[in-house]
């Protein structure tokens, strides 16, 4: 990480932007399911005792009473692993929380590979997928500490279902500070460049700038763009990006069927047919391990960002 | 609970027997033997027990009803028209295109319908997450659920009985619509519920058990139920699926096949005259 060294944790931000929001909003309920060491919720447990409720490991029964309890006006942030409120939890959320458009945050911690050791049970891959498949649910992956809180505050302030996906890892600050004008459903431009354009999302977006920053010294010019919102999408963004580049590729931590890059590649087919790479997880299960040797074993560093660039531009 | 008073509700029970029939018969689709098997539950809470407004279905304090077994959805509907909430010509539009009156409960889609159910198991946990807020709001109402036996084979129930003795949700009382029967076949031969009464009792919960079609008994269970503090209550409700319809009871061909044309004439005809 050459050109972003320093990093924090997207969840312990979470944990502290619930405190911060809670303080101010007295309708704000936190759920977890036996995880709020893990995802942080603990710090909102421990100043509003009353307003935190652990469900145990009962994450059906997590979301149906999120649920339930934001019929009533309640702004209610449920919490736990991303495979375990995504997955295990997937009809419930259709039901109980998308279909009745209920003011639910999902917020889950533990995305992707980089979740390393406890393996394939704990590694979410297809959390992105089965989230912006449902009607009414916006679709949130921070790139950094200070876009997770700007993306908790938006989700807390707008009304309606919410998945935003966070990291176990630290990760690289990428933004000098909270200005840089975070919209939901809108792509940030990181850097410009002529060449190609990287799509990356979470983690991702900072293996994109790293290969950004190698390749120009090899005279390759990159646009980096940040779609913290996978839905709802850019859309715009991404027309123009392939209008101006030519070229595209997009990098996530994710199942590379049925994320970001589907969503992108869906977006291009129809109306503006584009190369394109897509750099994700390729229709396999990945295995326990260091984080850093998950995503080199499974092609997810900013040097497979750069392979793919070269690739892309026959070099 | 004078008798004169007891009839009436009788009467109310069998104008929404009569609904159901009919509103499945024009469908041509539903389920008839789940509704008509909590008839005379859903009418006693509707008309004698919660605390609503059809004129402000969002009262913060009225009681809410959530109807975890969706597919009776015809009986809610019915006694949300009796109730004033919509009028009684739009039951017809059961199931058809268009129509606010979904298949299963779409609480979008109507005032009243505090809950969208239809996948079983879930809708327990939304009231128990209902209940809490009230907890949290300082507010009185009660929270009514109605399970099915059926349903009871989903292990979400069982975790949300968890939660709700945990938490001591005693605002929240869950009515189980005990007909023994599913789509194939009776829960003992499918998967037998017994012994439920212990189930429930070890689970934390205040149980009390009765004839789910005796009018009066419903009534006691229900004021039973107020005076429980520091548990959720359960009424363990013994039912017959389909009755009221001689050859709907206990018919698990009825489950979720509607009455043809003769079918329902007589249905109509046994439920009899009953003044609307």
């Amino acid at each position: 990480m050459n050109n972003c060294p320093k990093k924090a944790s997207t969840r312990d931000t979470y944990g502290k932007t619930l405190v911060e929001l809670g303080k101010k909003n007295k309708n704000i309920v936190v759920l977890d399911a036996d995880l709020s060491a893990s995802t942080r919720t603990c710090h909102f447990c421990k100043e509003f005792p009353d307003r935190f409720f652990n469900m145990g490991i009962a994450e059906q029964d997590m979301i149906s009473t999120a649920a339930g309890l934001a019929t009533t006006g309640k702004t209610v942030f449920t919490s736990t692993f991303a495979v375990f409120c995504t997955g295990r939890a997937w009809d419930q959320v259709k039901v109980s929380v998308a279909y009745p458009k209920l003011n639910v945050k999902i917020v889950s911690t533990h995305g992707g590979i980089t979740t390393g050791e406890d393996g394939v049970t704990h590694q979410a891959l297809e959390d992105i997928c089965l989230m912006k498949v449902l009607p009414n649910m916006t679709v949130i992956v921070p790139a950094d500490a200070i876009e997770t809180r700007l993306a908790i505050i938006a989700a807390a302030n707008a009304s309606g279902p919410f998945y935003v996906r966070l990291s176990r890892q630290d990760t690289p600050i990428l933004y000098e500070n909270d200005n840089y004008g975070f919209k939901i459903g809108k792509g940030i431009v990181m850097r410009d460049g002529k060449d190609v354009t990287i799509i990356a999302c979470g983690i991702m977006v900072a293996g994109a700038l790293d290969a950004a920053f190698d390749l120009e010294k090899k005279g390759i010019s990159c646009r980096v763009v940040n779609i913290h919102t996978i839905k709802p999408i850019d859309k715009e963004l991404i027309i123009q990006c392939a209008k101006e580049t030519g070229r595209i590729i997009t990098a996530e931590e994710h199942q590379i069927s049925g994320g970001l890059g589907s969503s992108v590649a869906e977006i291009l087919a129809e109306n503006c047919p584009t190369k394109m790479i897509r750099i994700g997880i390729n229709d396999t299960f990945a295995e326990s391990g260091k984080p850093d040797e998950l995503l080199e074993k499974y092609g997810l560093t900013s040097s497979d960002i750069a392979c793919a660039v070269k690739q892309i531009l026959n070099k | 609970m004078n008798t004169e008073k007891i009839k009436e509700f009788e009467k109310k029970a069998k104008v929404i027997r009569k609904h159901i029939v009919e509103m499945i018969g024009c469908a041509a689709s539903g389920h008839p033997g789940g509704s008509l098997s909590a008839a005379d539950i859903i009418t006693i809470l509707y008309f004698y027990k919660m605390k609503y407004d059809p004129k402000n279905p969002a009262m913060p304090d009225r009681d809410r009803f959530v109807l975890s077994k969706g597919h009776a959805a015809p009986g809610l509907y019915a006694a949300l028209a009796e109730a004033g909430f919509f009028p009684k010509s739009y039951l017809k539009t059961l199931r058809q295109i268009g129509s606010s009156l979904q298949g299963h409960p779409d609480m979008l889609s109507l005032p009243g319908i505090e809950m969208s159910t239809g996948s079983l198991g879930q809708g327990l946990s939304a009231a128990n997450g209902m209940a809490l807020a009230a907890r949290l709001d300082g507010l009185k109402y009660k929270v009514y659920c109605l399970i099915g036996d059926g349903e009871s084979q989903s292990g979400q129930i069982w975790e949300a009985a968890m939660t709700a003795s945990h938490f001591k949700i005693d605002n929240l009382i869950a009515i189980l619509d005990h007909n023994k029967l599913q789509i194939d076949g009776s829960l003992n031969e499918i998967k037998a519920l017994h012994p439920v009464v212990d189930k429930w009792k070890s689970f934390g919960w205040n149980v009390i058990e009765i004839d789910g079609h005796n009018i009066s008994s419903i009534i006691k269970a229900f004021d039973q139920a107020d005076h429980t503090n520091g548990k959720p209550t359960i009424i363990i409700a013994d039912t017959v699926k389909g009755k009221g319809v001689s050859f709907m009871e206990g018919n698990i061909a009825f489950h979720g096949k509607a009455p043809n044309k003769d079918e329902l004439s007589k249905a109509l005809s046994e439920i009899g005259h009953c003044n609307e």
